[in-house]
């Protein structure tokens, strides 16, 4: 909703209208006149009640307001305006004034006559409750007996006039006719400052209410034509224009539910983000709702979840039977869970009552089981976009979002009818795989925005534990899931023994001839330490057998005393030879 | 500016206006004359200024002016407009 500034508020009086505040930048023109044109049933009366009982009842600033109906006795419209809650018999008297402006049929008309004395009473009850706002409903009742246009155009004037003298804002409901009364009204489209043209279709054989401002003095303005629904909260405008893509992002993730698939998303989903269930019927698209909704539960968070296929109690007990408990949730009040099936054609219809819901119960987790029971709707192009307005809407909220969709085939191609597939920023698939005379489930991520997530197939089990995720096995260009897949197991486990026992024996083997070859070493260490010590003692013989010998000849020359002199200079004489010898190599 | 027009009454009426907007002025001129004509010795007409009555015109279930009524002999009955149609007020005024 949008703020208004202060120099705002005094230019336009807030509807409290979802949409239409927006579309209008601020509401209707304060102290001016605006008229509602619509055909029967296009919700003219509820557009203009619901404006004034929003003023007239807002907590702050409340703007007390006149209602005169023309058309309708006072005790029908409080009759008509109980289902929407605006409290309507709490605000009589003191905020709101409801005056029966009807004349009975027995009334006999005799001449002219004009609305002086009604609004001279109006005034008078407006000065006393210190009313900002009035509404004339069906004022051509009324002015039609008169039967001429020059003295009805005349009573017209004299509203605005008097609108304009006491400062209300005044709204005028009035019937657009095919044909004659348009032209006979035709100028109070001039003479007003602001027109909004409500309007009733049916296209396919949908009923669609749509809403125009065709003019706004002064004031910038959406000129389309917007849808709008009939909600338990009275009129709103299903959406307003394209939206800006512009909502807070998080880098905040939560949880699916599923460990092992917050794995699979690094993470588990972004807060704030729309997740798409496709799958089959009966491939646990509600089961993985629940478990998200159930993690919700635990997080604390305000969680909503809308069936479109089951009972309340069904999908408590459904879930239960997987392990996943919501009834604590349920009564403790975090939990709300709307079932409905898809009523009438139109689909803004439905989507203004989620939107009247979510309005009331304010869940940070949604989850819609399944988003595909509107999809036969949306073969007209307004529907599908108004899926989309509905969903990017909450997404502006900052709703995590999980919607299923149902496919009947199991391409995934086919997942889309909605469009939501490109809204949705992670798109889980569950899928049937028949193989062996079994059924088994296989989960995939087929994308998801913004996080890394595996590409793997995944085995989706449900037992009275829980819900679990498996690998699956390839084998021989297959994929294996169920009896195959344990049988696969099995089969690896022995595997894995061999191959254990096997690598035993062989690190063993090694052990050995590692132990030997260190023997071996040790060995030729010892062997060459023995070497070492065979040449030392090789050495030490040597050296003293030398010895021996110098000492011997000196002992027997000595012992012998020979001729001392001769003898070395025959030595000398060899030794000088052998001398000379060697330098001349 | 209520006035009492005193005569000795079958018909009792109460005219509302609103001050001396034309249709009102009219409307008082034309009862008046009509009174005198048709029922000379025998009726009331008591005429309100809405302005300066608006409760009781509220009470009175008033939504324009100017607007006869019609108190006795009952059933109430209502003429709105200036009463320029005699024909009608004296219908509705006869009728039982």
């Amino acid at each position: 909703m949008k703020i208004q500034s202060p120099r705002d508020s005094a230019k336009k009086l807030l509807t409290g209208i979802q949409g239409f505040d927006e579309i209008t930048d601020g509401g209707l023109p304060r102290g001016r006149t605006t008229l509602v044109v619509g055909g029967a049933g296009s919700g003219k009366t509820v557009f203009a009640l619901q404006a004034l009982v929003n003023g007239a009842r807002r907590t702050t600033h409340a703007e007390p307001g006149l209602f005169v109906a023309f058309e309708e006795s006072t005790r029908q419209i409080v009759t008509n305006a109980a289902p929407f809650g605006w409290g309507l018999p709490g605000l009589e008297k003191k905020k709101l004034f409801l005056l029966d402006a009807r004349l009975s049929p027995e009334v006999v008309k005799a001449g002219d006559f004009d609305l002086v004395g009604m609004l001279s009473l109006l005034r008078a009850k407006a000065d006393e409750m210190r009313a900002k706002c009035i509404v004339f409903d069906g004022v051509d009742v009324l002015l039609s007996l008169l039967d001429d246009p020059i003295a009805e155009r005349r009573e017209l004037y004299r509203i605005r006039d008097w609108l304009a003298e006491a400062g209300l804002t005044g709204i005028i409901t009035q019937k657009a006719g095919l044909g004659e009364a348009d032209q006979r009204y035709g100028f109070l489209q001039f003479m007003v400052d602001c027109v909004v043209v409500l309007r009733h279709e049916v296209v396919d054989g949908a009923a669609f209410r749509n809403l125009r401002v065709m003019k706004y003095r002064g004031s910038d303005f959406s000129g389309d034509e917007f849808p709008i629904t009939l909600t338990k909260e009275g009129v709103q405008l299903s959406h307003h224009g394209p939206v800006e893509l512009q909502h807070e992002v998080t880098e905040e993730r939560i949880s699916s539910g599923l460990p092992r698939l917050d794995h699979m998303l690094r993470g588990g989903y972004h807060r704030g983000s729309n997740v798409l269930i496709s799958g089959a019927p009966g491939t646990a698209k509600s089961t993985l709702a629940g478990l998200f909704a159930a993690a919700a539960c635990q997080r604390g968070e305000r969680t909503l979840y809308v069936s479109f296929d089951q009972a309340a109690a069904q999908i408590v007990r459904n879930l239960c039977s997987v392990g996943i408990q919501l009834a604590p949730h349920q009564k403790s009040g975090l939990l709300k869970i709307y079932s409905t099936r898809t009523r009438g054609p139109n689909i803004d219809d439905q989507f203004g009552d989620l939107r009247a819901i979510i309005h009331a119960h304010r869940p940070r987790c949604l989850v819609i089981d399944p988003l595909s029971a509107l999809s036969t709707k949306l073969a007209h192009a307004a529907s599908a976009d108004a899926s989309q307005h509905f969903l990017d809407s909450l997404k502006v909220d900052g709703i995590t979002i999980v919607n299923t969709s149902l496919v009947d085939g199991l391409s995934v191609d086919e997942a889309t009818p909605t469009r939501i597939a490109t809204i949705a920023d992670t798109w889980i698939h569950v899928s049937y795989v028949v193989q062996d005379g079994e059924r088994n489930r296989a989960l995939t991520i087929v994308k998801s925005r913004g996080t890394g997530h595996s590409n793997q197939v995944r085995e989706l089990t449900l037992s009275d534990d829980g819900v679990s995720l498996t690998d699956v096995f390839v084998a021989q260009g297959k994929v294996l899931m169920g009896v195959a897949r344990w049988e696969w197991e099995q089969e690896a486990e022995a595997t894995k023994a061999r191959s254990q026992a096997t690598s035993e024996l062989k690190r063993l083997q090694l052990q050995l001839a590692q132990a030997e070859a260190a023997a071996r070493l040790q060995v030729i260490k010892t062997e060459m330490e023995a070497r070492s010590a065979e040449i030392a003692v090789l050495a030490l013989a040597t050296g003293s057998a030398s010895r021996l010998l110098v000492t011997e000849q000196a002992v027997l020359r000595k012992m012998r005393h020979a001729d001392e002199e001769e003898r070395p200079q025959k030595r000398r004489g060899t030794t000088g030879r052998a001398a000379r010898n060697g330098r001349g190599l | 500016m209520a006035t009492v027009d005193k005569k000795p009454a079958l018909l009792l009426l109460r005219l509302y206006i609103a001050g001396n907007a034309p249709n009102s002025l009219s409307a008082i001129a034309n009862a008046r004359a009509l009174c005198e004509e048709h029922f000379a010795a025998r009726h009331e007409l008591e005429i309100i200024d809405l302005l300066e009555h608006p409760k009781k015109a509220l009470a009175d279930g008033i939504i324009v002016t100017p607007t006869l009524l019609r108190l006795r002999p009952s059933p109430v009955r209502r003429v709105i407009g200036n009463l320029s149609d005699t024909g009608k007020v004296l219908s509705a005024l006869a009728s039982k």
